[in-house]
């Protein structure tokens, strides 16, 4: 009998929906269970301890964390649709980009969305030069994972609904059509392949999300000064 | 054909010494290039154009960057000898899971203690914070001889190299992470007991030295 798998996420997350997504591509049933970031629960606590964080795959038991962690156990763990190439120096190559991704492209996109001034400025064209990275990387591909969805493109979801949802908060303009083209269409065929669309949040809802995160910083900001 | 593998690093560098240490528990040959980090070689950034940071593993003229990239590499490529990662598939996430924990701790709190340039503050809450970091390693590790059970693993050979730049955030930080963490200490002598880490890891003094210099370079003393 196939051994229980849970995922312990919450919906506004692009971390977790990376992990759902995983799960979904290669049709490995799941129990679904959301978490209150402000009140986390006691298993969360005890199957995360080091970081008490979100996602966590929990398989038969035993808590996986770390999104890119839990990508490569369900690859290893699940081999149908491989996410991975078999090639030692594409798998490699494939692991630069996730960690490219993981640690440049999606911090600074973030800390861009938040800021002021000329700090933003800066930030919003390393920004744009890192996603510049990304498209020559893609280049002519389908996916980056080529033909089928890979561990790349599923690191990359948040440049799916969060990265348009965040710029229309924040009220500017990273990522688009004009700017980068090949990503954008890339986004487009990401969102609407039958594993993915059901992952993503609702993006009115993530929208609202992210408009009453701002509000909260902003009138924090106000009650400071 | 015989395998060509060249190294980009510089000899110093706690990433790259990793690197070292996989091949060398392979015994893979390989031609080290040291790199000049204030004078960077075009192949350097030929090879990493995106980061232009060592290491850098060149096999077959095909470049790999990021050191725990190229671990995984070495040992899919080079199956003969011993096993880097666990087989079991909920292990090898455990031991992925800490390199990813010591690669975003260690570095960057070590960094906050020696380069502090005079805030006090900054630099006691670093060593609080490292001691803490070193504290939850020696849970893990617990009662094993390594982290990679009974020979050195993926997580044994992400760690080793910092423990040359103890003596660094020790003299900067005025601690001692022997008396702090005394099991993780009896861990870097097993380490050292191997050859693939002692021949290959550099004198801490000599380490400390480099650093006093860098800082002076960069201004922050």
């Amino acid at each position: 009998m196939a051994e229980e798998v849970k995922v312990f996420g919450r919906w506004t997350s692009p971390f977790c929906c990376r992990v759902e997504i995983a799960l979904r591509l290669k049709g490995v049933p799941y129990e679904y269970i959301e978490e209150d970031l402000s009140n986390k629960s006691p298993l969360l606590l005890e199957y995360n301890p080091v970081h008490k964080k979100v996602p966590v795959l929990v398989h038969g038991g035993k808590p996986i964390a770390e999104s890119l962690v839990v990508l490569e156990y369900i690859e290893e763990t699940w081999r149908r649709n491989p996410i991975l190439p078999e090639d030692p120096h594409r798998r490699a190559m494939a692991r630069f980009w996730t960690k490219f991704i993981d640690e440049k492209c999606m911090p600074i996109m973030w800390k861009s969305l938040w800021s002021e001034g000329e700090m933003q400025l800066k930030l919003m064209e390393e920004t744009k030069e890192n996603l510049s990275i990304l498209e020559r990387e893609l280049n002519s591909k389908k996916f980056f994972g080529g033909n089928s969805i890979g561990l790349v493109d599923i690191a990359a979801s948040f440049l799916s609904c969060w990265t348009e949802v965040l710029q229309e908060v924040a009220g500017i303009s990273l990522f688009g059509e004009a700017k980068h083209p090949i990503l954008f269409k890339w986004a487009n065929e990401f969102m609407s392949s039958d594993a993915v669309k059901v992952c993503l949040p609702p993006k009115d809802e993530l929208l609202s999300h992210f408009r009453a995160m701002k509000e909260g910083m902003s009138a924090t900001k106000a009650g400071q000064n | 054909m015989a395998d060509k593998v060249v190294l980009l690093s510089s000899w110093a560098s706690v990433f790259g010494l990793r690197v070292q240490i996989a091949l060398a528990e392979k015994e893979v040959d390989y031609e080290f290039r040291e790199e000049d980090l204030f004078d960077k070689s075009s192949l350097l950034l030929e090879s990493n154009p995106v980061h232009k940071k060592v290491p850098v593993l060149i096999h077959n003229g095909k470049p790999v960057c990021e050191s725990s990239v190229i671990i995984q590499y070495i040992d899919e490529v080079w199956t003969k000898g011993p096993s880097l990662l666990p087989k079991d598939p909920l292990q090898r996430a455990n031991a992925r899971f800490w390199t990813d924990f010591i690669g975003k701790t260690i570095y960057p709190c070590g960094s906050k203690i020696w380069r502090n340039k005079g805030d006090a503050q900054v630099q006691a809450a670093a060593k609080k914070e490292l001691i803490g970091i070193l504290k939850q390693l020696e849970g893990e590790l617990g009662e094993r001889p390594f982290f990679g059970g009974e020979t050195l693993g993926y997580v044994d050979i992400a760690l080793v190299p910092f423990s040359r730049w103890f003596y660094t955030y020790e003299t900067f930080g005025r601690f001692s992470i022997e008396k702090e963490c005394p099991k993780l200490m009896a861990w870097v002598r097993r380490c050292n007991d191997r050859e693939s880490v002692s021949k290959v890891l550099p004198d801490p003094h000599k380490v400390y030295q480099r650093n006093c210099g860098l800082k002076k370079r960069l201004g922050l003393e």
